[in-house]
C-alpha cells in the first residue's frame, strides 16, 4: 500500500462524531423549503417592525377620490374603497397577525404546558380534572370557540388572542403531559426523591430540559395555524376594529369588488399562504433537524 | 450429499451519509442437503446482511454489488429483487426466521391469516385445507390448543411461542432451506434450549437444511456440522464444529471461545472478553480488521492487505498471516 | 372490546359534561349580563327600564337563582330538546337548527368522504412511489392544502369559475330535491374548500405513516415469504399505517365544521355556520350557546366512535 503509508491504529477508528450543532445546522440549512420560510418570516419581521417607514401611504386614511383604483404607479396594489392603499395596509396587516401569532402562541404555550406538567407530576384527581378538561376543549373547533368567546366578550382583538389561547391549550398540556409521565417513571427521579430533592428541582432539572426541542417545534407550528386562525376570525369581522388593518378583514373587503378590483382580495389571501407555509416549512425542518423521532408525532 | 446452496463473493454495500459500509465483503459459503451450518459473529459483522442478500432482501440504502447465489443450479442474483422468480424461492424454497418475535409478526392479522397466506400462495392450497394445515403446523412446533388459539394475535402469545409460530411459518412450504436470523437471542436461557431443539427437529422432520446466524458459539456448538466465523463483513474461519471448537485457529475465533462459559471447567476460570470494540465499517481499510483488537497481530498484519482464507486441511479454513508463518516454518523445517 | 368501550363511553359522557360546564359557565361568567343583551335586543335602543321591571324578569327567566341551580335547569331544558329562543330570530332555536342543520350537513358529509378518502388515496400512492412525481405533487399539494385559507381559497374559485369561467354557479344553496343539477353545481366549489385542509392533513399523515410501517421488520417478513408487493401493502401495510390516520379522522370532523362557518359565509349557504356567524353579531348569545353546544356534542361521538373503531384496527387496543 504505497499510497496510504499510514498504518497507525486506525483501521477501525470511528469517523469524527459531528457535534450535535453542526448536525443540526446540515439537516436544519439542506432543505431549499426550509431557506425560503426562514427569508419570508425575516422578511415579515422587518415589514413588522418598520411598517411606518416602509407603507407608501396612510394606511387608514385614504382619499375619496383614488376609491377603487386599479394597481398603477401611484398605487402598486391599487385602493380600497375607501381608497386606501391596499400595499400600506398589506404592511401593517403584518403586525396585526404577528402580535395574535406571538401574544396567543406564548400564552397557550405558557398556561398549557404548565397544567400539562401538573397533571402529569401529581397525577390523581389533578390529572383526571385538567386532562378531561383538555380533552373537553378539543372538541370546539378552534373557529366555534372563538365564535363562543366573542360573542360574549364581543369582538376586538384582546378577545381573538383570548379565544386562540383557549383553544389551543390542550395541545401543549397533552404533550407536557406524556412528556412528564415518561420523566417521572424514570429511576433517577425516584432516586432524587428519595434524596429529598424538591418537586419544583426535580421538574425544572428534568422535565424542562427534555420538553425544550419538542416544545420550539410545536410552537413554531402553531403559529402558523393560529396566523391561519386569526384571518379567519377577521375575515368574519371578529377580530381587529376598523380602520385597523387585518389580512383576513382586508380579504373580506375586496370580496365585494372581486369582478373589479380582484387585487384587494388576492394580495392579503397569498401575504397569508406564504407566511403560513413559512411557518409550517421552518417548524418542519427544526423538528427534522432537532429530532427526527418526532416525525409523524408533532 | 450434494451441496444445496453456494454463495460466491458476495458483497453487499450500504451507500450512507458517512460513505461506502461495506457490511458484506465478499465472503463464500454453501450448505448441504439436510444440513445444519452455523454463521457466528458478533453483531454488526454482517452475518444477518449475507443472509438476507441470499434472499435478495436488502432494502435501499443497501445494494448487493457483486457475487452469486447458486441455488438449484441458478443464480438467484440475476432474478429481478422483488419479481415472480425470487418470490416462487421466497417462503417457498428458501425460509426466513427473524431476530425479534415481538416485532416480526404483524400486529394487526392473526396468525392463522400469517401462516395461511403462504400456504395459499406456495402450496395453492384452498382457504379450509391451509386452516387445517396451518393448526397441524401450530401443534408440531408445540403450540397447546393450537386449534383455538389460530385465531389469536400475536400480542396474545409470549416471546418463545411467538418464535415458535414463526418457525411453524417458515417450514409450512417445505423449504429446502431455512435460515434462522438469530432466532433465539432475544429469549431467555431456557427457551433457546427448547427452540433450538424444535428447530433441529422439524428440519430433520422435513428434510430440509438449517443455517443458524448467531453471535453465540455455544448456541450452535449442538447442532452445527459445520461453522463460519465471521469478523467485519468477511469469514475469517470455517470449518467442522469439531475442528473449531478443538483447534482454532484465528485469534478472533479464539477470543470467541473464550467468551463462552462452560460447565465442564475448573471453577474460577475467567471469561475472557475481546477488547476492544468492533470495527466501524465505513470506509475501511485494506488491511485486516481484527488487527487493532488482535493480542499477536504483527507487523505484517498492518502493511498487507487482508489475508485471503488458505486451507489447513479437512475442510478447515482460515484467513490469518500466523498460520502462513506456521505454514512457512513447517515447510522450511 | 366490551370493556373497552364501556370506558371510552364513560369518559365521553365526562367530556360532554364538561362541554356543558364551559359553554354554560362561558355565557354566565363572562362581563356583560344576558339579561341587559337581551332585553337591548328586545325593546330597541332608547326604552328605559326600571331597576324594579329588571328583578322581575330576571325572577321570570331563573335568572336571580343559584348559578348551580341555573345549570342544572338548563341542561334539564335540553335534555328535553329545549335549546331556548333565538333573541334575534324570535323562534326556537331547536326550529333553527333543524331548518339549517341538513344544509352543513350534507355539505359537510360530501367533503369529508371525498376528502378523507382522496387523501388516503395519494397519501399511500405518494409513499409506496417515492421519490417518483406522484410523490412530490402530493406532497406539495399537501403543504398548500394546509396552509391556504379556505374563504381565501374560496374567493379564487369564485372568481374564476364562478366569475370568469362562468362555468359553477357563484354562490347560494339548492336542496338536490328541488333541483338536483343546481344543487350539484352549487357545492362543487364549497365542498372543494371544506375538504382541502382535511385532505391535506390525511394526505401527509397516511404518507408518512406508510413510510414507517414499511420499514418494519413484519413487512421484511412478509416479503420473505414471497408474497407480491401488491399484497404486502394491502394485507400488511394498509391496516398499520392507518391507525395513526384514524385520530386524524376525528379531528377532520372539527375542520369541517370549523370550515363551514368560513365557507358558508363566503358562498352565502344558509346553514348553520352562517347562523352562528350571523348570531354572534346580533349578540344573539342564545343560538351561539346552543349552537356551539351541539356540534361539539357531535364532535365528542364521533371521536367516540373513531376510538372504537381503533379497536376494530388494532387487535392490541380491542383484547387489552
Amino acid at each position: 500500500m504505497p499510497e496510504k503509508q499510514s498504518t497507525l491504529l486506525g483501521a477501525s477508528e470511528a469517523p469524527p462524531s459531528v457535534s450535535e450543532w453542526r448536525r443540526f445546522r446540515r439537516v436544519f440549512f439542506q432543505r431549499k423549503l426550509v431557506i425560503f420560510g426562514l427569508v419570508i418570516l425575516a422578511l415579515l419581521v422587518f415589514t413588522a417592525i418598520f411598517a411606518p417607514w416602509l407603507a407608501p401611504h396612510d394606511p387608514y386614511r385614504g382619499k375619496m377620490s383614488d376609491s377603487l383604483s386599479p394597481p398603477c404607479k401611484k398605487y402598486i396594489l391599487g385602493t380600497d374603497i375607501q381608497g386606501r392603499d391596499t400595499l400600506s395596509r398589506l404592511i401593517y396587516g403584518s403586525r396585526t397577525a404577528l402580535m395574535v401569532g406571538f401574544l396567543s402562541v406564548g400564552i397557550a404555550a405558557l398556561v398549557g404546558a404548565s397544567l400539562g406538567l401538573v397533571a402529569g407530576y401529581f397525577g390523581g384527581i389533578t390529572n383526571m380534572i385538567i386532562m378531561r378538561a383538555m380533552d373537553a376543549l378539543m372538541g370546539f373547533p378552534m373557529l366555534l370557540l372563538a365564535l363562543l368567546l366573542a360573542s360574549v366578550l364581543g369582538s376586538g382583538i384582546q378577545n381573538v388572542i383570548i379565544a386562540l389561547s383557549f383553544a389551543t391549550l390542550p395541545g401543549y398540556a397533552r404533550f407536557m403531559h406524556g412528556l412528564t409521565l415518561s420523566v417521572r417513571e424514570n429511576d433517577y427521579i425516584l432516586a432524587e426523591k428519595a434524596m429529598g430533592s424538591s418537586h419544583a428541582r426535580t421538574i425544572f432539572k428534568h422535565v424542562l430540559p427534555n420538553a425544550s426541542p419538542p416544545m420550539i417545534v410545536l410552537v413554531t407550528l402553531m403559529l402558523g395555524n393560529l396566523i391561519l386562525a386569526e384571518s379567519g376570525l377577521s375575515f368574519l369581522g371578529i377580530g381587529i376594529k376598523p380602520p385597523g388593518a387585518a389580512w383576513g378583514s382586508m380579504v373580506a373587503d375586496g370580496y365585494q369588488y372581486l369582478l373589479m378590483n380582484p387585487v384587494l382580495s388576492f394580495a392579503p389571501g397569498l401575504a397569508i399562504m406564504l407566511v403560513v407555509f413559512a411557518f409550517n416549512m421552518v417548524g418542519d425542518g427544526l423538528r427534522d433537524a432537532l429530532d427526527p423521532r418526532l416525525r409523524g408525532l408533532l | 450429499m450434494s451441496t444445496l446452496l453456494e454463495v460466491k463473493n458476495l458483497a453487499t454495500q450500504f451507500h450512507t451519509e458517512g460513505g461506502i459500509v461495506k457490511a458484506v465483503d465478499g465472503i463464500s459459503f454453501h450448505i448441504d442437503e439436510q444440513e445444519i451450518v452455523g454463521l457466528v459473529g458478533e453483531s454488526g459483522c454482517g452475518k444477518s446482511v449475507s443472509q438476507l442478500s441470499v434472499m435478495q432482501l436488502i432494502a435501499s440504502p443497501g445494494k448487493i454489488v457483486g457475487g452469486e447465489v447458486i441455488f438449484e443450479g441458478q443464480n438467484l442474483l440475476q432474478y429481478e429483487p422483488n419479481g415472480p422468480e425470487m418470490r416462487s424461492i421466497r417462503g417457498a424454497k428458501i425460509a426466513m426466521i427473524f431476530q425479534e418475535p415481538m416485532t416480526s409478526l404483524n400486529p394487526v392479522l392473526t396468525i392463522g391469516r400469517q401462516l395461511t397466506e403462504t400456504l395459499e400462495l406456495h402450496l395453492k392450497m384452498d382457504k379450509e385445507s391451509a386452516r387445517k394445515r396451518a393448526i397441524e403446523l401450530l401443534g408440531m412446533v408445540g403450540i397447546p390448543d393450537a386449534e383455538n388459539r389460530i385465531d389469536d394475535y400475536p400480542h396474545q402469545f409470549s416471546g418463545g411461542m411467538r418464535q415458535r409460530v414463526m418457525i411453524a411459518m417458515g417450514i409450512s412450504c417445505n423449504p429446502k432451506i431455512l435460515i434462522a436470523d438469530e432466532p433465539t437471542t432475544a429469549l431467555d436461557v431456557t427457551t433457546q434450549a427448547q427452540l433450538l431443539e424444535l428447530m433441529k427437529d422439524m428440519v430433520e422432520r422435513f428434510h430440509a437444511s438449517l443455517i443458524i446466524v448467531t453471535h453465540n458459539l455455544g448456541v450452535v456448538a449442538r447442532y452445527a456440522k459445520r461453522i463460519y466465523i465471521m469478523y467485519a463483513g468477511r469469514i475469517v474461519e470455517s470449518g467442522s464444529t469439531k475442528d473449531i471448537f478443538a483447534n482454532p485457529r484465528h485469534p478472533y475465533t479464539v477470543g470467541l471461545l473464550k467468551c463462552i462459559p462452560r460447565l465442564d471447567e475448573e471453577k474460577g476460570r475467567k471469561l475472557v472478553p475481546i477488547e476492544g470494540l468492533p470495527p466501524n465499517l465505513i470506509n475501511m481499510r485494506p488491511t485486516c480488521a481484527f488487527y487493532p483488537r488482535c493480542a499477536e497481530g504483527s507487523e505484517r498484519c498492518s502493511k498487507e492487505p487482508w489475508p485471503p482464507l488458505t486451507h489447513i486441511g479437512n475442510q478447515h479454513y482460515v484467513g490469518c498471516f500466523l498460520n502462513d508463518k506456521e505454514k512457512k516454518s513447517e515447510l522450511s523445517t | 372490546m366490551t370493556t373497552y368501550i364501556i370506558r371510552r363511553l364513560l369518559m365521553a359522557v365526562v367530556i360532554l359534561f364538561i362541554v356543558t360546564l364551559i359553554v354554560f359557565f362561558a355565557m354566565r361568567l363572562l362581563p356583560g349580563d344576558p339579561l341587559i343583551i337581551f332585553l337591548g335586543q328586545q325593546a330597541g335602543s332608547g326604552t328605559t327600564i326600571t331597576e324594579k321591571e329588571l328583578e322581575v324578569l330576571r325572577h321570570e327567566y331563573g335568572l336571580d337563582r343559584p348559578i348551580v341551580i341555573q345549570y342544572v335547569n338548563w341542561l334539564t331544558g335540553i335534555f328535553q330538546g329545549n335549546l331556548g329562543t333565538s333573541i334575534h330570530y324570535h323562534e326556537k332555536v331547536s326550529k333553527l337548527m333543524l331548518e339549517r342543520f341538513p344544509v352543513t350537513l350534507q355539505l359537510g358529509l360530501v367533503a369529508y368522504v371525498i376528502g378523507n378518502s382522496l387523501g388516503i388515496l395519494l397519501g399511500l400512492l405518494a409513499a409506496i412511489r417515492r421519490g417518483t412525481w406522484i410523490d412530490t405533487v402530493t406532497t406539495a399539494f399537501a403543504n398548500i392544502g394546509i396552509t391556504i385559507p379556505v374563504f381565501w381559497l374560496g374567493l379564487l374559485l369564485m372568481y374564476a369559475f364562478g366569475l370568469k369561467l362562468g362555468w359553477l354557479p357563484i354562490a347560494g344553496f339548492t336542496s338536490p330535491f328541488e333541483n338536483l343539477w343546481l344543487s350539484l353545481k352549487q357545492m362543487v366549489m364549497p365542498c372543494i374548500c371544506l375538504s382541502i385542509t382535511g385532505l391535506a392533513f390525511i394526505a401527509r399523515q397516511t404518507r408518512s405513516s406508510m413510510l414507517e410501517v414499511i420499514k418494519q421488520d413484519y413487512i421484511r417478513t412478509a416479503w420473505s415469504k414471497g408474497l407480491k408487493e401488491r399484497v404486502i401493502i394491502m394485507r400488511h401495510a394498509l391496516k398499520n399505517s392507518l391507525i395513526p390516520v384514524i385520530t386524524l379522522l376525528g379531528i377532520g370532523i372539527g375542520i369541517v365544521f370549523g370550515g363551514s362557518v368560513l365557507v358558508e359565509t363566503v358562498f352565502a349557504i344558509p346553514g348553520v355556520g352562517r347562523l352562528l356567524v350571523t348570531s354572534v353579531f346580533a349578540q344573539d348569545y342564545v343560538v351561539v350557546q346552543s349552537g356551539t353546544l351541539v356540534i361539539s356534542t357531535i364532535i365528542i361521538l364521533a371521536n367516540l366512535i373513531v376510538d372504537i373503531s381503533y379497536g376494530w384496527l388494532d387487535p392490541r387496543i380491542r383484547y387489552g
